[in-house]
């Protein structure tokens, strides 16, 4: 069943994209994580222009993380005040990413920028991932209670002016750190067409030394207004949010969601990490192989002059 | 009025023969179905006068070409391992779409002459001027734009695609892809005897998102703030309906 979306003007298989926004939804709810950075990749793969796929991708993450988020709501699961934070950098941080796309898009270098954030953020990601979890599953075979670092030690972030309280999270520290955080994650959504939560997440924890329950609830949060005003700042700079491929991607994802949550609970948190990790890497494999081998053809087409 | 009616009637014998053409729809519509479509070209040779002996076999050629567009064609070369963008030279005038049917090979067909006149073939159609002179080769972009556009269905050549009965009644067949560029297109349709244009004719074709397409593209380029803003609220009313209806299916 061939779909013509409007705006990336490409037929696609309506079924193909239902199947992607589905296997991606499923591994989102299996692993917890957003997704975009596993999307983003396979849309560029289908032949959708990478500019439409980023800017649809965080379209389609507002949806993914406020649902996510109302759950975490209910739970009291979400530091606002640290969101807020985060949220406040990750604004200023989206702007600043969509201007850079929009000025690398007019000198032809968009894909490039795209592939090769991707190439080094799912290589370190999926690289400590897998080492981290293959060493948990060594500590679990050999059965001994292996010493934990404590978690919240004091480093650089502690000795910073503007220090603030946020009650949820139990800490008193600067906003400097959950700000700079938030700005890093807003550019890297407005370039990758990711929610960032990948990166975040693990940042809260081992930077800011925030209580793991409140770390995935509070992601979300500022997830959802970044993604959200990255969604309007690319429908208004570049004119490229398809909604057609939005809304059938967001089926599949929210409905893949839910049954990876299920299949989720079943397997092991280690099993379950090495397997994501695994991922990770294959997909960072195959856009680090693209760039590297010698393309078939070595131009492109790029629209309008200077 | 004397030398206008002297040179109509000197011009009449050279105009012996007309070509009239007719295309099988004048509009086509991308809805959110479409898939490509085939339009039906057809049309006759009229003749006020019997062709003279001497003259070579009759030839139709038929070309059809989307809106013109400004592109720039930028050449990957390896830098520090790995493939990036570096030469680029802007084409002043691409079709978005071009393919030529003809009766026989069209160089065989046409001269050179009569196809620079007529802008007829891809090497007359996509025009390169003024690439920087630092570019090196700056021909093999303008061939690579036909290339690459060939592969993608917009740009076709096919020799022996028009069918001629008794040099009078001609028909071909052209293929739309999917990927189509909204505009005016443009079908031509020449009568070519001993190399050269007897007579032309053309139609056009009109090609327009419509319905949901068109609504979605033009709020998307008109209205982005709208734009922007609805599409959020999809987004959030889908979050939110997801969660509540997966919150009831738990219960």
């Amino acid at each position: 069943m061939q779909i013509y979306l409007p705006i990336a003007e490409v037929s696609v298989n309506a079924l193909l994209l239902l199947g992607l926004g589905g296997l991606v939804g499923v591994l989102s709810g299996m692993f917890g994580v957003g997704g975009g950075f596993l999307m983003t990749p396979l849309l560029f793969f289908i032949g959708i222009p990478p500019a439409v796929a980023v800017a649809t991708e965080a379209n389609q993450i507002v949806a993914s993380s406020f649902s996510g988020v109302l759950a975490h709501l209910r739970r009291k699961t979400v530091d606002l005040k640290m969101g807020t934070v985060l949220l406040l950098g990750g604004l200023v941080g989206s702007a600043l990413g969509v201007e850079i796309f929009r000025i690398l898009r007019q000198m032809g270098q968009v894909e490039l920028l795209v592939s090769l954030c991707y190439v080094i953020f799912l290589g370190v990601v999926g690289g400590l991932m897998f080492v981290e979890s293959l060493g948990a599953i060594r500590r679990a075979g050999a059965a001994t209670t292996a010493p934990r670092t404590p978690r919240r030690h004091h480093s650089w972030v502690h000795h910073l002016p503007l220090k603030m309280r946020f009650r949820q999270s139990q800490l008193y520290i600067s906003a400097i750190p959950p700000f700079v955080i938030g700005l890093l994650v807003g550019i890297l959504a407005a370039i990758m067409g990711v929610g960032g939560g990948f990166i975040m997440v693990p940042a809260m924890i081992y930077i800011l030394g925030m209580p793991t329950k409140v770390v995935v609830g509070t992601s979300l949060f500022q997830i959802i207004f970044v993604t959200g005003f990255t969604t309007l700042m690319h429908a208004t700079q570049n004119q490229t949010v398809d909604a057609v491929l939005a809304l059938l991607l967001l089926i599949g994802g929210v409905v893949g969601a839910q049954i990876g949550a299920r299949i989720g609970v079943r397997m092991k948190a280690e099993q379950l990490r090495i397997l994501l990790a695994l991922m990770v890497l294959g997909v960072c494999g195959k856009l680090l192989f693209d760039l590297v081998v010698t393309p078939s053809e070595l131009f492109t087409i790029g629209e309008g002059g200077h | 009025m004397r030398a206008l009616l002297l040179v109509l009637a000197l011009a009449a014998p050279l105009r012996a023969e007309e070509v009239i053409g007719a295309l099988s729809t004048n509009e086509v519509a991308i809805t959110a179905g479409f898939n490509g479509t085939e339009i039906w070209i057809f049309g006759a040779v009229g003749r006020d006068a019997p062709v003279p002996e001497e003259a070579g076999p009759a030839h139709v050629v038929i070309t059809v070409s989307g809106p013109p567009e400004r592109v720039t064609v930028r050449r990957k070369e390896r830098t520090f391992g790995i493939w990036v963008n570096r030469d680029s030279v802007e084409v002043d005038q691409a079709p978005s779409f071009y393919a030529v049917a003809t009766t026989g090979d069209l160089t065989d067909v046409v001269s050179e002459t009569e196809r620079l006149r007529h802008k007829i073939g891809f090497d007359r159609a996509v025009r390169v001027v003024g690439a920087p002179e630092t570019v090196e080769d700056p021909r093999a972009f303008g061939e690579a734009l036909v290339r690459i556009r060939q592969a993608n269905g917009l740009y076709s050549e096919r020799s022996g695609a028009v069918d001629l009965r008794d040099e009078t009644l001609f028909t071909t067949r052209i293929r739309l892809p999917a990927n189509l560029v909204e505009g005016t297109y443009q079908a031509r349709m020449f009568l070519v005897r001993d190399r050269a244009v007897v007579s032309v004719t053309e139609a056009e074709i009109d090609v327009a998102k419509a319905g949901l397409e068109r609504l979605i593209y033009t709020t998307a380029h008109e209205r982005p703030l709208l734009y922007g803003i609805l599409s959020i609220a999809v987004a959030l009313f889908a979050g939110w309906a997801a969660s509540e209806v997966f919150r009831l299916l738990r219960r």
